[in-house]
């Protein structure tokens, strides 16, 4: 049994934990949370790119580190528990697991260069409102190799160069890489519960569009990018996760109440215990999802799923029951309790909320356990 | 990272195998649900283990184990558990009672009990809890006094609850109160006694799920030894405390109906419009909870697993398998019945799904929340073993045991 990260993961791991406690203080977040006008930390997405970073899991042949989705799974973590505004997820969950899974050999030769050296930044584009997209509703279309529509809301759109757009062609669903600083493509930032993310309202009239994969594939790739991509984004909610359960233990072993400091009350010993209780399931699940994203496992869905539902709800518990156990400080816009609720609620709806995975994982629990 | 053996595991989990394939029972044994009806079974295959050093792998050789490591331990109970083996009633003794004898007893007493307990031809019971003290073992009020012969032999009276299989046991280690002038963690003492002893009756509990799995145990002027006690006088908290540090790695998860069961279960079952009741959003998501939760518990304890197999400590994270488990077969139990709409109350084998399963869950999940820790014990381990956080401020820690306040 080996169902751990190797020593030297391990060691990535803490060597990027330094890096971002330098580079990526509270401080830094908050200099975009507080600039209506920036979309990220254009200077940390530099020094991410240097540490090589944005190409740990692409291989050395299209100019990465060539390591593996292991060492990606330990830096994810890391810059979950920094709440880090940069687009990482948007270029190399996405994007860049989107050119490697169904690129041709052209389009990676072009594309993961860039991401690797930072080159690139990209965005997925499928949400065109409220609610749950589908084949039916999908308007966003391509004809003649141009596209029209309008995609809201769109992580990282509005500092984005490159996107990976979801549009019918011939009736038929496809996903598209698209230039964002071409022509036919108008942005306009979108305000949201999480400033220290980039979000924009992408409108495309007659904007070039280049199909990645086969025509008709588009919700399944995407199916697949966001596979990977779930299991990647709960390491980050495992890392935030984490950091909140730390902030309300420290707090509460420092605040006083009725002559005791409040970490001896059982209320708030248990509901922390309860956090714990959370933080070790979500971890289990992000690191089954971890060996099966690794191994390119059949399990992939299922582990996905699973990493998704288990780290969604540990976030988003320990978010606000860090805020609680740190009582009326922690609603002050000058306490950091707010920028891990914030990030939990952006990413719990990033890739999809948790309900559409709970579906969509009691529908292969269906299927492979079929009577 | 991956679930593979490490060369010498595999080694050492095909030398299992085999001996297994040879040696191990192939048809299971019908049980009495008390441990008592394959009693002979039980004893005949732990008789089987031990002449094979299977018995406890972690034991030294001269105690008749193979200086085996944890992992070896696991890698056995995960072969041994492919097999319809008979229940085991001796590890309560093997892994809390007799290591704990042995830590403080001498070479006679360790001669005279190991062999025969690894043996499976002794079985111990632990016995703490009392009525008036279950997540507070410190307040055992079932008393030691010496005998007033001058013989320095004790004289033990009082009462103990929840012990498991007290009936069929042939010793047990006991808590007493020798001094109840003293704070109560420093007037108990540990000693060893003799369940066949005429001072000693043994009634079982009939639990509110029917059955009847523990004991309460009755002390009337039972007569020990001095060189029965288990460690110095007025110091048997501290022993008390090796007898858990000796407790098992819990590997194992709770069993009984999971959410494969449930899934099956909502297939059959009519939910709205004539549709099954699988197709209700609202089961579905509970459904997908539970599945991440089981599977939460699984891959914790690969993590374990993996601890153990470097040669490490586990970390904390074994501890949160019973409170989410206990309470899963809570509400499993409980969303299953709920399915059945009016039906849901019909308990009857013959006529509920999955034999009565969902129901016996129901029943049984109240004990299992309560039992080796209540979720309240268990998350102030977590909160202050894991976390770090102070105890509970304590009104009872220098008052003499017969001063404290208890209510009646």
């Amino acid at each position: 049994m080996n169902f751990d990260f190797s020593d030297d993961q391990k060691f990535l791991k803490a060597e990027a934990r330094k890096f971002l406690d330098a580079n990526c203080g509270a401080d830094r977040v908050r200099k975009v949370l507080d600039d209506d006008a920036r979309g990220f930390d254009e200077a940390l997405w530099k020094a991410v790119a240097a540490q090589g970073w944005l190409g740990a899991a692409i291989p050395e042949a299209h100019g990465g580190l060539g390591l593996g989705h292991l060492e990606l799974c330990v830096i994810a973590e890391e810059l979950g528990r920094a709440v880090a505004p940069i687009p990482f997820a948007s270029t190399v969950y996405m994007l860049a697991e989107a050119v490697m899974l169904a690129g041709d050999e052209s389009q990676k030769a072009e594309i993961l260069p860039k991401i690797a050296a930072g080159e690139v930044i990209g965005a997925l584009a499928t949400s065109e409102g409220p609610g749950l997209l589908s084949a039916a509703t999908l308007k966003a279309s391509v004809s003649g190799g141009k596209l029209s529509g309008v995609k809201i809301p769109v992580t990282d759109g509005d500092i984005a160069d490159l996107a990976l757009v979801l549009a019918k062609e011939n009736g038929q669903p496809g996903l598209f890489l698209v230039d964002l600083k071409g022509a036919g493509v108008s942005r306009e930032a979108v305000k949201t519960l999480d400033p220290t993310r980039d979000s924009a309202r992408l409108s495309f009239d007659g904007a070039p569009a280049q199909r990645l994969g086969g025509a008709g594939d588009g919700f399944a790739l995407v199916e697949q990018v966001l596979d990977r991509a779930a299991i990647l984004l709960a390491f980050e909610q495992c890392g935030g996760a984490d950091r909140c359960l730390e902030m309300a233990r420290a707090y509460a072993l420092e605040r006083y109440a009725f002559g005791r400091v409040i970490a001896s009350y059982q209320a708030i010993k248990h509901k922390l215990a309860d956090m714990y209780v959370k933080n070790e399931l979500a971890r289990s699940n992000a690191y089954y999802g971890a060996w099966a994203l690794n191994t390119g496992a059949p399990e992939i869905p299922v582990a996905a799923s699973a990493a998704r539902i288990a780290a969604s709800e540990a976030f988003w518990f320990a978010s606000k029951e860090n805020i609680q156990t740190h009582g009326g400080i922690g609603f002050t816009w000058e306490m950091d309790c707010h920028l891990y609720y914030r990030r939990s609620r952006q990413l719990s709806l990033v890739a999809g909320a948790p309900r559409v995975w709970k579906e969509r994982l009691v529908s292969q629990l269906e299927r492979r356990n079929a009577a | 990272m991956d679930f593979n053996d490490t060369p010498d595991e595999a080694a050492y989990r095909a030398q299992v195998r085999a001996w297994l394939e040879a040696n191990a029972p192939r048809r299971p044994v019908s049980d009495d649900g008390e441990g008592g009806g394959s009693m002979a079974a039980s004893k005949a295959w732990q008789a089987r283990k031990a002449a094979a050093g299977y018995a406890q792998i972690t034991w030294p050789k001269e105690w008749g184990g193979q200086g085996g490591t944890p992992i070896q331990q696991v890698i056995f109970n995960q072969e041994e558990a492919k097999f319809p083996i008979p229940p085991n009633p001796f590890q309560i003794g093997l892994g809390m009672c007799v290591p704990t004898v042995a830590t403080f007893a001498d070479q006679e007493t360790k001669d005279r009990f190991v062999g025969p307990a690894l043996r499976g031809e002794e079985i111990w019971c632990q016995l703490f809890s009392e009525p008036s003290g279950g997540s507070d073992v410190a307040a055992a009020r079932t008393k030691a006094v010496r005998a007033p012969d001058g013989s320095g032999d004790w004289i033990i009276s009082g009462q103990k609850v929840w012990t498991t299989g007290a009936q069929f046991s042939d010793y047990g280690i006991v808590v007493c109160r020798t001094n109840p002038d003293a704070p109560k963690h420093k007037g108990l003492t540990m000693f060893w006694l003799d369940m066949h002893d005429p001072g000693v009756e043994v009634k079982p509990i009939h639990q509110m799920s029917g059955g009847s799995g523990f004991n309460e145990v009755f002390f009337t002027d039972v007569r020990v030894k001095d060189s029965q006690r288990v460690g110095a006088v007025d110091d048997g908290w501290k022993v008390s405390l090796v007898t858990l540090m000796n407790e098992r790695l819990a590997v194992g998860g709770a069993s009984g109906a999971g959410w494969r069961e449930f899934l099956e279960a909502a297939r059959g079952v009519a939910g709205f419009e004539g549709q099954p009741a699988i197709k209700d959003q609202a089961l579905r998501e509970k459904l997908a909870d539970w599945y991440v939760q089981a599977e939460g518990l699984k891959h914790t304890r690969n993590r374990t697993m993996t601890a153990l197999s470097r040669g490490q400590t586990p970390g904390p994270e074994s501890s949160i398998g019973k409170i989410v488990s206990a309470m899963q077969m809570q509400e499993l139990g409980n969303a299953a019945i709920e399915m059945l709409d009016q039906y849901g109350i019909v308990s009857d084998p013959e006529l509920a799904p999955l034999h009565g399963g969902f129901h016996s869950s129901v029943m049984f999940a109240p004990g299992l929340r309560i039992a080796g820790g209540t979720d309240e014990i268990l998350k102030n381990i977590i909160a202050e073993r894991v976390l770090g956080l102070p105890g509970d401020i304590r009104v009872d820690k220098d008052v003499p045991f017969k001063d404290m306040p208890t209510g009646r």
